[in-house]
């Protein structure tokens, strides 16, 4: 096809499309087919959409809830362990420094004398020497059996204070060793007291009593470096603060913990929801002291990071799962749709078969009928003829002008029904496509005289309008004449009474010829007007196939034509075939 | 100048016989044959100037007979009258074969063309 042709059918054939205008098209050529009839489609493309979607969804579901808990398994682990190692080294170390100043209390009233205690200078020498050697010790007390303070060396006034009233007095001549809770004392800074009992020669007994700084343990507890999230404190069996924590109060507060009896030692390790937050928490027994370890974790940062995560999990999974359903969807469409469209294929050809088969049977059978009746026709003719001839050539004829007339007459029929039998084998002849060189003048009378009758019934004037300049067109007579035949059957029957056919034939280009029939019937609606080259579609009902205009279609195209329609309702049909002319290339 | 000489084949017995009959009556002697075999007969025996022959005759067909005929006389013009319309679409045309006449013929149409034909004839012989 040259340039200039290919530029002209481009224009009926081809419109370029964008990607998106393919989708779009495609998901609304499936909203076309969103008729009763084509609920099979229907239900298959739901069911492939379901099924694909099931297939896809419930493993990554599956998948993604599987991975949440077990990241959340493996964080609460990481929780715990952390909890254990904090809780296990608050332990040994506060028993460590606890035993330690204990054993050289211990030691130092084995080592010396009441008396020599007693003496002023020597208490202060040990403070001096404990406060070197271990620090934290404030200050040292020797208190009598009667709970006197007898000897004291210390930053305060405590000299002669009597203790005998005090829990921890009778506490410590009752045991031999006694660590106090944290209190504030006379000093108002939080402390707390070791004190060992020692007998004297004579049979009575006296306590050492120093008091230990609770910076010394705020410093081990400063040092476990936590994070901000993570609280660890002292506090005895009552709850009562021992040590300031970040979130439950300062020294001597309550902390509203409640420390079930028998630790043993162990570190409990347990998890705890309030007020929407989780909290992981774990406690433990310091040994020989009243003090029981406590760390926390405030889950507030991980469920922060939860959330974050959550929230960001199922932002990616929505929109993963969006992009793949409308990947599903659209696959789905596009299978359904080749489906629907090589069903329709398959049963178009198989339709245009039967056509075809049933055409050229009707075509061999008025071929061999036409035959026929021209031989006896034929005979006819020749005997009307010959009577003519002798009628003609004898002078004295009797009723010589009543025999020709009637002889005349004869020939006449004779012609008339020849002409029927020389269209019927004109229509008959050939399926196959066969090339020859057309007149369409010819062609087109032949095709309008078989419809001639009809057209005549329903007083429809045929208008000619050949243009003599038209090239010649090379194509096959037999398919030619059933796509006009087709064409102005259609017209015929788009107009009720009174109506015009236009057959135009003029050249388009040097290698086209267009052949125009314009009828003024009822016009078809521009809805109508997209479908009617789709096989199957029809607007006669139950009277027609729905074949006709693709076949017509189908066959222009097929020896090189091209076929365009306009139309407006209530005012009539253009279509126009373009042709390619004898000798144009791509014919 | 001599009558125009024309042989008439056809299995149709009623149909060459009056079709001769009527070329009589337009200064052309016909004669006619109803099979191949007398077709040929006739032919070798006389001297036609034109041959109009069916394609369709039991026994020895039309086309066997104008093989022979144009084997034997390649000069002879040949008309072919046929029952099937204003083509021979489907059928083999033998060669040789000068025009087709679709039945039922028009007697001043068949005159016509065989004096178009012989006139040619006449021209590009004396050329």
């Amino acid at each position: 096809m040259s340039s200039g042709n290919a530029g002209h059918y481009n224009k009926f054939t081809t419109t370029k499309m964008s990607l998106f205008d393919k989708i779009t098209a495609s998901f609304r050529h499936l909203g076309k087919y969103n008729l009763a009839s084509s609920g099979r489609y229907e239900r298959l493309w739901r069911f492939t959409i379901i099924i694909t979607t099931l297939t896809t969804f419930v493993p990554l579901l599956f998948m993604i809830v599987v991975n949440y808990y077990q990241d959340q398994k493996s964080y609460n682990t990481d929780i715990h362990y952390r909890i254990n190692q904090i809780l296990d080294n608050t332990k040994r170390t506060l028993e460590f420094i606890i035993e330690e100043r204990q054993s050289v209390l211990t030691m130092i009233v084995r080592d010396k004398s009441y008396e020599e205690l007693r003496r002023g200078d020597c208490l202060a020498a040990t403070l001096r020497n404990l406060k070197n050697s271990f620090g934290g010790f404030v200050d040292l007390g020797l208190i009598d059996s009667e709970g006197n303070q007898t000897s004291y060396t210390g930053p305060y006034e405590l000299q002669g204070k009597n203790y005998r009233d005090q829990s921890w007095f009778h506490e410590v001549s009752l045991r031999g060793v006694y660590v106090s809770e944290v209190f504030m004392g006379y000093r108002k800074f939080p402390h707390f007291v070791i004190t060992v009992k020692a007998d004297k020669s004579d049979g009575d007994f006296y306590v050492l009593r120093a008091t230990i700084d609770m910076e010394l343990i705020n410093r081990q507890i400063f040092a476990l470096d936590l994070e901000e999230d993570t609280d660890v404190f002292i506090i005895n069996r009552e709850g009562i603060l021992q040590t300031a924590s970040k979130f439950r109060g300062s020294v001597l507060e309550h902390s509203g913990i409640k420390i079930p009896p028998r630790t043993m030692g162990k570190i409990y390790i347990s998890e705890s929801e309030s007020r929407g937050k989780s909290e992981t928490y774990g406690y433990t027994d310091i040994k020989g002291s009243p003090f029981y370890g406590y760390a926390c974790t405030k889950l507030e940062n991980p469920i922060k990071h939860w959330a974050v995560r959550r929230s960001e999990l199922l932002w990616i999974l929505g929109v993963t799962m969006a992009v793949i359903f409308i990947f599903i969807v659209y696959r789905s469409t596009y299978m359904v749709n080749r489906l629907r469209a090589s069903d329709e294929r398959h049963a178009k050809a198989l339709h245009n078969m039967e056509y075809t088969n049933k055409m050229a049977t009707i075509g061999r059978m008025a071929a061999s009928v036409a035959h026929e009746i021209n031989n006896p026709l034929a005979i006819i003719n020749e005997k009307a003829g010959l009577l003519k001839d002798i009628v003609t050539h004898t002078e004295e004829f009797p009723r010589k002008d009543k025999s020709y007339t009637l002889l005349t007459a004869i020939e006449n029929s004779v012609e008339r029904c020849s002409n029927v039998t020389h269209r019927l084998l004109g229509f008959s002849r050939r399926m196959d496509v066969h090339k020859e060189l057309i007149d369409l003048e010819i062609l087109m009378k032949e095709v309008v005289g078989f419809l001639g009758k009809e057209a005549e019934h329903k007083n429809i004037e045929i208008a000619y309008n050949f243009d003599k300049t038209a090239p010649a067109i090379e194509s096959d007579r037999g398919q030619l004449q059933q796509v006009f035949l087709n064409i102005i059957n259609n017209s015929i029957a788009a107009i009720k009474d009174n109506g015009r056919i236009e057959i135009t034939v003029q050249p388009e280009t040097n290698q086209t010829v267009a052949v125009c029939i314009k009828d003024s019937g009822s016009g078809i609606s521009p809805e109508n007007l997209k479908h009617i080259f789709e096989p199957f579609f029809s607007t006669k009902g139950q009277f027609g196939t729905g074949l006709g205009l693709s076949i017509t279609k189908e066959i222009v195209e097929k020896i090189g034509g091209n076929i365009q329609v306009e139309s407006e309702l209530g005012k009539g049909t253009n279509f126009t075939i373009f042709l390619p002319a004898a000798g144009a290339s791509g014919s | 100048m001599d009558k125009i000489r024309v042989l008439l084949v056809d299995d149709e017995g009623e149909l060459v016989t009056t079709m001769a009959e009527r070329l009589e009556y337009r200064d052309i002697v016909a004669d006619s044959a109803i099979s191949g075999v007398e077709a040929l007969n006739k032919v070798r025996a006389n001297p036609y100037d034109v041959i109009i022959i069916d394609l369709k005759m039991p026994g020895m067909s039309g086309a066997e007979v104008i093989r022979t005929i144009k084997k034997e006389y390649p000069d002879l013009p040949l008309f072919l009258m046929t029952g099937h319309g204003f083509s021979l679409d489907g059928e083999e045309i033998p060669p040789g074969i000068v025009d087709y006449l679709p039945k039922p013929i028009k007697i001043d149409v068949l005159v016509e063309k065989i004096q178009g034909v012989l006139k040619k004839r006449t021209k590009d012989h004396k050329i």
